[in-house]
């Protein structure tokens, strides 16, 4: 028999298991970095809604952030099941079962509180971003109900004067199937084109005349619903002239999907202008006047104006209203019509 | 730990009180449920005619609401009647004996046949696999409808259907497969395989596990039948006062919703009594499979969080009816309060269809990879966590309604929270993976493709989370996908991956495996190409339940829209695979071929009808794999005297 070769023997049990966690740990530090850049440098410029607004700009910000938080987490998950679906995939023949690892020793439940604790970390910090975001830019464009505890310093006037840092008011009343907008600033005259002025903090009363809407300003980065009778507030500040879309964000009945237009934002100078003519035609027309008056909500039951109360609440009830007609009771028949 | 009760022992064979068997067409049956169902709709219409004769009818449908509403009722309790489920607890009532029903419930799992698939059956096992078809017929019939809203929204400006029958469709689908899918796991699996997983023989009340799955189809074909009056055109939210204003299809949204909340809490009722009171000696809560924690956690959520739903459906029926007004405005009430109180149910509601895929993949991911689950107790709280958090978030839904405002931080901050919870789930997940020998069988595909698809779900939730960020996301189609990619590409893969896991058990028929992975890739990859580019429509404002939208968008839709139908197309030889392997194929499997040290695939497949020929002692974790020396899961013929000495009574379980 020869002597035992001097070299060391093959597929040695010995040799050392490679440090996964090592590996796993510096491929995920490239990725993370690497994603994050590129998040902040290539994609948040472009991030939505864009930066027609303070509101919008500083959801754009957010997103940007979240993304920023989140990737590294996301890629970590990814990372290490691609890795473990690699490495430690069954090898063919192979049908022993695993190390008995229960995660109760003392790596394990090192492994178990360190996650619990930053997941609980980025979590708290998401939170107190989020708020942050939420308080500083007054709401951050969302609604915030008939008393609204964050917002734009502006004096609120009865008639806007611009150059000064006086709000804006406009009411954006919802109906099924349209948008339309009244300035109380402007006699309360009543547009269905939504014009702002730059640089000048808007005040939103959202409200509707039937059933729950959503008022969704996308590049000015406001969303609040339309309730009836409710008055929901919302801010903005316009800092970029242009257009931008209104769409409804709530389902409200077949037109919703058609429950759309677009409003623009114009210079101080040219809104003012836009204001005053829209306000005296309507004076002329006498439309100002058949107008109700001005008020954060309404009731479209009770119109004075036309000198009767509807006692059909058409369409809002149960059988497409045709309940509550008084003079009907005992017999059915067709609508009273309005 | 069962309960015991004095058993009355009849002669085999023998119907109630101690007749003989009639033949099929005379026993209670779907086909007499059907028969029950129509006469007491025609009952309840004419009842609902003679009370409100003064009453205007909507010239459309030429009723109005109360003989509908009414003809539902009396419909669904002449099905139940016609199914015999009154049977039993109207001879009790009157003093009559009736046969022991858990010697019922074991003559119903031994009859051969098909038949006893059609009857109100008192086997559990027998319930799991009316579930199973139930739940898969609902879930193709909501998938029909999500083609037909993806080919409406092929084109901005050529329409398909009209604004009213695409608001049915959109309605269709979101209900369908939010109110159906509740139980797409807790009823066939949880069903099925809790009780043989915790050693039971049987379950808790056998009576309300079958009740709660005959109150199915009702629901399904009461919202189906929605579409006869033009459907409903609220979605699957039901916010008022749309659903007020709405036509006599909105009757059946809410009528079909409040059965399914009756047969979830029912279910759920059960299956947690079950859980406390059934094990067999020697199931600890700290050996019991992680499915069962999930199970035991969704029921809980099921009886807690949907009789607020069937509350706010009731209310609603009667705003519709009698003209209260909860949720009328203009009349005093409010439409908050009917967000409030869906929502109250709703957030629950999707947990309820994301923690039971939880639970399957915490079940099968250490029966592939080999090794136990990582962190038992963590997976354990992760579960309880997320229930009890649940009940906590619901206003996220409400951030730009107009709710007071500085209720938005705090209802940010518990929805923040319950990421933690959830990321458990992932921590287990991973630790199971290290150092692993992971098996790629078509179960294990679909619980990877569930944790690429939940990591994606859950992370766009954080997003929403915030409340600037949710400004812009919250009714668009970032929510969309943020729900597609957590309920469909979550609970519906671990679904999947449950199917493919568990049909040899029940059935003793393996699915074929070509078909099978042909089915995962496809489903996998079209479900992703579909449902991912819908974080970006979002993003750039396409809002929700529209028919049309920017022109710049519509080829991302349009790329859509074409996944969505390969999807379909995925579906669909899924479909075909349980008909080929299950009628045609038939390749028997009846060991264990997962080699899973689950106590359901100790016994044979199909499992015994009574579970085990006498209850086992339960001797380890189903999850020591890779330990030495581990003792099996159980004993399932402890020797005399063991089973009996563990109760008070002696010589009960002999």
């Amino acid at each position: 028999m020869a002597a035992p070769d001097s070299a060391p023997a093959p597929a040695a049990p010995e040799r050392s298991e490679p440090r996964h966690w090592l590996r796993l740990v510096a491929i995920w530090f490239v990725l993370a970095l690497v994603g994050d850049l590129l998040i902040w440098f290539a994609l948040y410029p472009h991030l939505p809604p864009g930066r027609m607004t303070d509101m919008a700009a500083g959801q754009q910000f957010d997103i940007a952030v979240l993304s920023i938080t989140a990737w590294p987490v996301m890629s970590f998950v990814l990372l290490y099941f691609v890795y473990a679906l690699v490495v430690w995939r069954r090898r063919p023949g192979d049908d022993e079962d695993g190390p008995p690892i229960h995660g109760n020793t003392r790596g394990g439940v090192a492994i178990q509180v360190g996650w619990i604790l930053g997941t609980a970390a980025i979590v708290l910090w998401v939170f107190a971003f989020g708020t942050y975001e939420l308080i500083v830019p007054a709401g951050a464009g969302g609604g915030e109900g008939p008393n609204p505890i964050w917002r734009l310093s502006g004096a609120i006037t009865t008639s806007w004067t611009p150059g000064s840092n006086d709000m804006l008011q406009v009411q954006v009343i919802g109906q099924q199937w349209w948008w339309t907008y009244r300035y109380p600033q402007f006699g309360g005259m009543e547009s269905t084109q939504l014009y702002l002025p730059n640089d000048t903090p808007i005040e939103f009363h959202v409200t509707s005349l039937d059933v729950i809407h959503s008022f969704w300003a996308y590049q000015l980065g406001v969303k609040a619903d339309a309730n009836p009778n409710v008055d929901n507030v919302a801010y903005t500040r316009p800092r970029q002239l242009g257009s931008f879309v209104v769409r409804c964000n709530e389902l409200c009945g077949i037109w919703h999907g058609a429950m759309f237009n677009y409003g623009k934002v114009v210079t101080q100078a040219q809104f003012l202008s836009w204001a005053n003519g829209v306000r005296a035609k309507e004076q002329a027309d006498g439309l100002l006047a058949a107008l109700p008056p001005y008020a954060l909500t309404y009731d479209p039951t009770v119109i004075p104006q036309l000198g009767k109360t509807l006692t059909v609440l058409a369409g809002i009830t149960g059988a497409n209203g045709y309940y509550y007609s008084g003079a009907q009771a005992g017999t059915p028949g067709p609508p009273v019509s309005p | 730990m069962a309960i015991e009760i004095e058993r009355e022992v009849t002669p085999a064979g023998a119907g109630p009180a101690g007749r003989p068997a009639r033949p099929w067409w005379m026993r209670p049956a779907f086909h007499t449920g059907i028969v029950g169902a129509v006469a007491g709709y025609f009952f309840g219409h004419w009842l609902g005619n003679f009370l409100s004769s003064g009453y205007p009818q909507n010239p459309l449908s030429d009723t109005n609401d109360i003989p509908i509403v009414l003809g539902y009722l009396f419909a669904t309790l002449g099905w139940l009647a016609g199914l015999g489920v009154f049977n039993d607890p109207l001879l009790q009532m009157a003093g009559k004996k009736v046969r022991d029903i858990h010697e019922v419930s074991a003559l119903d799992g031994a009859e051969p046949g098909l038949a006893k698939y059609f009857r109100y059956s008192f086997n559990h096992k027998v319930v799991g696999v009316q579930y199973l078809f139930g739940m898969i017929a609902y879930f193709l019939t909501g998938g029909l409808f999500a083609m037909a809203i993806r080919s409406e929204l092929l084109s901005p400006s050529y329409h398909l259907l009209s604004p009213s029958n695409y608001l049915m469709v959109v309605g269709e689908h979101g209900t369908m497969m939010m109110m159906m899918m509740t139980s797409v796991i807790v009823g066939p699996f949880g069903n099925y395989f809790v009780p043989i997983m915790i050693g039971a023989k049987r379950v808790a009340f056998p009576r309300i596990e079958a009740l709660s799955f005959w109150l199915t189809p009702a629901a399904y074909i009461i919202l189906l039948s929605g579409i006869l009056f033009g459907g409903f055109p609220f979605g699957w939210t039901g916010y008022a006062p749309l659903s007020i204003q709405a036509d006599q299809g909105a009757d059946c949204y809410f009528f079909a919703f409040g059965l399914m909340g009756l047969s979830v809490t029912l279910a759920g009722f059960n299956i947690i009594v079950t859980v406390i009171t059934q094990r067999a000696p020697g199931m600890r809560w700290s050996r019991l499979p992680m499915f069962v924690w999930g199970i035991l956690t969704v029921s809980f959520l099921f009886v807690l969080a949907a009789p607020v739903l069937i509350g706010g459906c009731y209310m609603t029926l009667m705003d519709r009816t009698f003209q209260t007004a909860f949720f009328e405005n203009t009349l005093g009430g409010s439409s908050y309060l009917w967000e409030n109180l869906f929502w109250f149910f709703g957030h629950p509601e999707v947990y309820i269809l994301a923690l039971p895929g939880f639970a399957i993949v915490s079940e099968l991911v250490p029966v592939f990879c080999r090794k136990p689950l990582f962190g038992y107790r963590v997976a354990g709280a992760g579960m309880i966590g997320v229930t009890i958090l649940s009940f906590f978030v619901w206003q996220h839904h409400l951030f730009d309604s107009g709710i007071n405002p500085d209720m938005r931080p705090v209802f940010m901050l518990t929805t923040e929270l319950i990421s933690i919870p959830t990321g458990f789930i992932f921590l287990v997940g991973m630790g199971t993976f290290w150092k692993a020998k992971i098996r790629f069988t078509i179960p294990m595909l679909f619980c990877l493709a569930f944790y690429f698809n939940f990591l994606v779900g859950g992370i766009s939730g954080v997003y929403l989370s915030d409340v600037p960020a949710d400004v812009t996301e919250h009714g668009s189609f970032f929510v969309m996908a943020h729900f597609h990619y957590t309920i469909m590409g979550g609970l519906i893969f671990a679904f999947m991956a449950g199917v493919y896991y568990w049909m040899p058990k029940m059935t003793g028929i393996r699915l074929n495996q070509k078909l099978g992975y042909l089915h995962f890739w496809t489903m996998f990859i079209f479900f992703n190409t579909t449902f991912l580019p819908l974080f970006a429509l979002g993003l750039l404002g396409q809002p929700r339940r529209v028919f049309t939208y920017a022109r710049n968008l519509e080829t991302l839709n349009d790329w859509v829209s074409i996944s969505a139908f390969c999807l379909g197309g995925s579906i669909l030889i899924f479909l075909i695979n349980l008909v080929w392997s299950l009628l045609f194929e038939r390749q028997r499997e009846t060991g264990n071929l997962w080699q899973s040290r689950g106590l359901e695939w100790q016994v044979s497949s199909p499992p015994p009808p009574e579970n085990f020929a006498a209850v086992p002692v339960v001797l380890s974790g189903p999850y020591e794999y890779g330990v030495k020396d581990a003792p099996p899961v159980a004993d399932l013929n402890p020797p005399a005297g063991v089973i009996s000495g563990t109760y008070a009574r002696t010589g009960a379980e002999a």
